[in-house]
């Protein structure tokens, strides 16, 4: 007979109310009648996350393994739910935008219909609007956030199937250019599966090696085998491929240009901060906490590829002439940065981590910045769409320059200019890493950020500083899902780079694995 | 020199700075609305200010008193105390700022009667009043830098005040100019001091000076002198002060007479302790003052231009006080004696000069003047009054204090103080011979005047200042010297005055002095009184007055050693910049753009040279982990 698990229904909430939201929807697109799913959707789908979101923030300071083992309820865990929760319903509000396209969405209306058919260029201007991406989004979302508790690895494998999957499909629902986004999806899905049987590979060997999955298990059998043995030791180096690829770092990136590229913007921003959140989550967790005892096999591994993502994202990015692309690569270099504070994570006071704490809060300022970035550029759009090559934005800044204004700020986040968020987070990762005592590698994240300063710059130049183009964008009015995000990550872009004190606390609170 | 905490009135002292600072703020914040009593307000809060210097004053009776304020910056080791030290050295020099400072300031309301910016005018000179007080209150060489670059900056505001002018404007850049050189000076004073003692109070600098090595004692006295000789005209950096005589008169009695250029000697002589534990610096402030007093007195022989003469009279005099307090102990007293009363009297001459010129339409050129002694009586008076006391017309102000400068010279006792003394004598010869040549020039003769000029004694608000500025002239050397001896009252600052041996009887000194004065006015009446004064300068004068002209090309020296080379310099390093370093930059970006491209081409768009970019990537992550754990 098998015995129940023990399941702490409280601390998860927040993975029940995302999840049960998924289901209501598909429940929903089922039985609701076409006119009324829209806002039901967009309600259920809300609700899920910020209910999420709410729960979570409720369980602050909670430390405790749950559902038999395999799930971790705690600091860094329930942060990151609250983080993956709120982007993920911030991204949900910019696919709920009807006023910016003529089509009333991003999002294509029947996806099975052959790009460039007589019913397709039909559907182009057809009021139907597709509801399904809403499901499809709050379940990457749950996986997301199962994926940053998951305690063992097969339920961090599965959770990291249950955020790709849904991801794999949403990218390639673009009503427009509708075979680049169908391209990237395929890409996105040949690559992604190539990913997950890294993955899957190397929680095979682990299990070998150490006869567990659950990471604590692998810790203990790991530390009494000194210097774990070949099979250990390879299954670590693919799982950590698998993740790497997910959270887009070089050199497992090479999808995402094309990828951020082809998806719907509000899509691109979605896998851009929620994503990245979620993969280094799992990072954190996997080599912290399953194999944090022999640490020095893989630090300086993690050095060497956050040097060679900073350096390919930052030098890649510079000629780049897409908007989206270029972020694309800010994302890589980012993921670089990011991975500088995951080898800070022992710095801490008290031998735990200012590093882990560090990389959470910069986690949550680039997730917010990325979202506002994508979202200005999902406002400025000619007769094909959203205008995202470079030439299109010359001059914005006269023809409009509060959304000029805007970009202007989270480019310069992006550049990690003091009196940003994106300063703050740099400023904390860096300090972390020093404090660990890998300042050369903190001197390449400088060199790195002052090369990609320049192509964030260029695009503010290019805005304030070029005549206007004769047939250039027009800047679209936004609704109000869209004004709010922009709002919302404006505001936090702005206050976590000037008063960042409370978060930045409460990150370093919140800085604790169990296990 | 212990300080006791401030009591009774003098604890408000902050108010003497905070007044004008305030009046210095609603007029410039007021905007237009306050046009109308702008200058009423401005001349109020410097009068206010003088009555509140003088009750403390009363009240001070011989302490060192200290006025806590706030804390002005704590970082780390660096720790400002802002407050205020209310000695009788500060005393003085508050006394002097405020009440000369309120003369000008009423003298000014009919000077600039038709100015339509009066009222920034006042504002300007309520600033510089304010920090000129803050120079010499202060009880910490940050407050004194504050205030002193304060004053600098009023002091550029207010050159420049006609800025219309492209004279004016450049006097007021060179002005600065200069003055950065000196300042640099004293910031790096500053900072050996806190390198040294870890403190900028003036109590805690002096009393560990002791404990410094002999040669930071001596570069700490050098680089003060630097500032001191900025501020002051003295030599090297004089070439500014007779420029800055384009602002406006009364600013050139109050600023580049009376008060700011005399913030050196109060440098130095607050700095006493300093000066006295480095014989090579306080060697250095003689021959700074002896060089400067002989410069300024023979190119004042040689301008034309009457404000000029008088600018160059006050290098020459400010070299007098130099040399005074650079003779150690015995001259502390004859120097800030000197300072005070020529305070009286270069402002006095300085406002007599502002009235001509008000009576001349604005002329300064003294060849078209002549014949003015009947036209302006309580003009001549006054200024002949300032006049006899600068040249030291026995029992003058000028004769107390220059004498007594004189002979502490002599008292050195060496061959050094005989050519000192000797040096000091024969300039009081050069001053008499230019002063008297002004007065002439001026006063009597035939008239000159360009057609159409009518002179006209000046209004009673312009030359009330000047009778009361006057009596001061003649009366300040016998109350400060005689009367109320300054010595005493300074006892609490310098210590006892030591017993002097006079080398040379001072009764022969005073003959010698007087006599060699009288000379020169018999020379300036043989050269200029007795004939007809020619209304174009002579063109073929001889080699000696081609240089006392250009000031014995000050200049041009300036201009061949420093501006030139500067130029040169700037050129050569935008050379550099232009090839080297963006040279560098761009190279730096063309190669990172290029990589970018060769790098992008990685980016084929083919799922499968993706796939096989991760198993690479795969490939040597298992290979590097491999390798590091079995290493």
């Amino acid at each position: 007979m098998i015995e129940a698990p023990d399941l702490s229904l409280a601390a998860l909430a927040p993975l029940l109310f995302v999840f049960g939201a998924a289901c209501v929807g598909v429940l929903v697109e089922a039985f609701a009648p076409r006119e009324s799913r829209h806002p039901v959707q967009v309600a259920v789908a809300l609700v899920g996350t910020l209910g999420g979101l709410v729960s979570s923030l409720l369980l602050a300071g909670e430390r405790q393994v749950t559902a038999g083992g395999a799930l971790a309820v705690d600091g860094a865990a329930v942060f990151l739910q609250a983080t993956i929760a709120g982007l993920g319903a911030l991204s949900l509000l910019l696919f709920a935008e009807r006023s910016l396209d003529p089509a009333r969405s991003a999002f294509v209306a029947a996806a099975a219909v052959p790009a460039g058919s007589p019913r397709d260029r039909e559907l182009i201007t057809a009021p139907r609007v597709q509801t399904e991406v809403y499901p499809l989004a709050t379940f990457a979302i749950g996986g997301m956030m199962l994926f940053v508790a998951a305690n063992d690895l097969l339920v961090m494998f599965v959770a990291l199937e249950v955020l790709s999957l849904p991801l794999y499909l949403i990218s390639g629902l673009a009503r427009r250019r509708r075979l680049l986004s169908q391209e990237a999806a395929v890409k996105y899905f040949l690559l992604g599966a190539f990913a997950s049987a890294f993955f899957l590979y190397g929680l095979a060997l682990v299990y070998g090696a150490t006869g567990s999955i659950r990471l604590s298990a692998i810790r203990e059998a790991s530390a009494g085998e000194a210097g774990g043995g070949v099979l250990l030791v390879l299954g670590l180096a693919l799982l950590v491929v698998g993740l790497m690829f997910k959270a887009s770092v070089a050199p497992f990136h090479a999808w995402t240009p094309d990828v951020y590229q082809g998806a719907p913007t509000p899509v691109t921003a979605f896998m851009a901060a929620c994503t990245k959140v979620a993969a280094f989550g799992a990072i954190l967790r996997l080599l912290y906490v399953a194999f944090g005892t022999d640490e020095w096999t893989w630090r300086p591994l993690v050095y060497g590829i956050a040097i060679v993502s900073m350096v390919v994202g930052a030098v890649l990015g510079l000629t780049q002439t897409d908007l989206k692309r270029m972020l694309a690569y800010s994302s890589i270099a980012h993921a670089g940065f990011l991975l500088t504070g995951v080898l800070g994570y022992g710095s801490g006071a008290d031998g735990t981590g200012s590093g882990l704490g560090a990389t959470m809060f910069y986690l949550l300022a680039y997730g917010l910045t990325t979202i506002g970035a994508f979202a200005v550029l999902t406002l400025v759009r000619d007769g094909d769409g959203e205008a995202t090559h470079l030439s299109k934005w010359a001059g914005l800044g006269r023809r409009s320059p509060l959304t000029a204004a805007v970009m202007a700020l989270f480019l310069l986040a992006l550049a990690g200019i003091p009196l940003t968020s994106g300063f703050t987070g740099k400023f904390a990762v860096f300090r972390a890493a020093i404090d660990d005592g890998a300042w050369p590698l903190v001197v390449v994240a400088l060199l790195a950020s002052a090369v990609a300063a320049f192509f964030y710059v260029r695009v503010i130049v290019l805005m304030y500083f070029s005549e206007p183009a004769v047939d250039g964008p027009t800047v679209g009015v936004p609704g109000l899902p869209t004004t709010l995000v922009l709002a919302v990550t404006v505001t936090a872009t702005v206050v976590l780079g000037v008063v960042p004190g409370a978060v930045l606390d409460l990150a370093q609170q919140a800085a604790i694995f169990v296990g | 020199m212990d300080t006791a905490p401030a009591d009774g009135l003098i604890t408000s002292a902050w108010l003497l700075i905070a007044l004008p600072l305030a009046g210095a703020a609603v007029l410039l914040l007021g905007g237009r609305r306050t046009d109308r009593w702008g200058h009423l307000l401005g001349t109020g809060t410097v009068v206010a200010a003088f009555v509140l210097g003088l009750l403390c004053t009363l009240q001070l009776d011989g302490r060192r008193l200290d006025v806590d304020l706030f804390t002005f910056v704590a970082t780390g080791s660096l720790d400002v105390q802002a407050g205020l030290l209310f000695d009788p050295l500060s005393a003085v020099f508050v006394l002097l700022i405020t009440g000369v400072g309120a003369l000008i300031h009423v003298y000014s309301i009919g000077y600039m009667a038709h100015d339509p910016r009066r009222r920034r005018f006042f504002a300007y000179l309520n600033l510089f009043v304010a920090a000129m007080l803050l120079l010499v209150l202060g009880d910490n060489f940050v407050a004194l830098y504050v205030g002193w670059e304060g004053v600098g900056l009023a002091s550029y505001l207010l050159i420049a005040f006609w800025h219309e002018r492209p004279s004016a404007a450049t006097a007021a850049k060179k002005a600065f100019i200069m003055n950065r050189v000196g300042d640099v000076g004293l910031a790096l004073a500053i900072f050996l001091m806190f390198a040294q003692l870890g403190t900028v109070s003036y109590d805690g600098v002096f009393g560990a000076v002791g404990t410094l090595a002999g040669g930071t004692v001596t570069a700490i006295g050098l680089l003060l002198l630097l500032g001191a000789c900025g501020k002051s005209g003295q030599f090297p950096l004089q070439a500014w002060l007779p420029d800055a005589m384009e602002g406006p008169t009364p600013v050139s009695a109050l600023i580049h007479a009376a008060t700011m250029v005399t913030a050196g000697v109060y440098l130095i002589a607050r700095c006493a302790p300093v000066y006295d534990a480095t014989p090579t610096a306080r060697a250095a402030v003689l021959a700074v003052g002896a060089i400067t007093l002989m410069i300024g007195a023979i190119a004042g022989c040689a301008q034309d231009d009457i404000k000029k003469v008088l600018a160059y009279s006050t290098v020459s005099q400010i070299g007098y006080m130099f040399l005074a307090v650079g003779l150690g102990p015995v001259g502390y007293v004859a120097g800030l004696a000197h300072l005070l009363t020529h305070g009286f009297f270069k402002a006095g001459l300085f406002l007599g000069a502002g009235s001509v010129m008000h009576a001349m339409d604005d002329d300064v050129d003294m060849r078209r003047f002549g014949g003015l002694a009947s036209r302006m009586k309580v003009t001549f008076v006054t200024f002949g009054l300032g006049y006899l006391a600068l040249i030291g017309f026995p029992f003058l102000s000028g004769f107390y204090t220059k004498d007594a400068i004189i002979e502490a010279a002599f008292d050195r006792g060496d061959g050094w103080g005989y050519l000192l003394g000797g040096i000091a004598i024969l300039a009081a010869g050069l001053t008499a011979f230019y002063m008297t040549r002004l007065m002439l020039m001026t006063f009597f003769g035939r008239p000159r005047w360009e057609p159409g000029v009518h002179p006209h004694e000046s209004p009673s608000v312009m030359t009330a200042p000047m009778v009361l500025l006057a009596v001061g002239s003649v009366l300040a050397g016998f109350l400060l010297v005689v009367a109320f001896p300054l010595e005493e009252w300074l006892t609490p600052v310098f210590g006892e005055p030591e017993a002097a041996e006079h080398v040379v009887a001072p009764l022969v000194v005073s003959i010698l002095v007087t006599v060699v004065m009288a000379l020169g006015v018999l020379t300036a009446w043989l050269f200029v009184g007795r004939r007809e004064v020619p209304v174009t300068a002579p063109v073929r004068v001889s080699p000696v007055t081609r240089a006392a002209r250009r000031a014995l090309y000050a200049d041009a020296v300036n201009e061949s050693l420093f501006m030139r080379p500067g130029q040169w310099l700037t050129r050569a390093l935008v050379f550099v910049d232009n090839r080297g370093v963006d040279g560098a930059v761009n190279g730096l970006a063309a190669t990172l753009g290029g990589s970018s491209s060769r790098l992008g081409r990685t980016q084929t768009g083919f799922v499968r040279s993706y796939a096989l970019s991760m198993l690479g990537g795969a490939v040597v992550v298992a290979g590097a982990l491999l390798a590091v754990t079995a290493g």
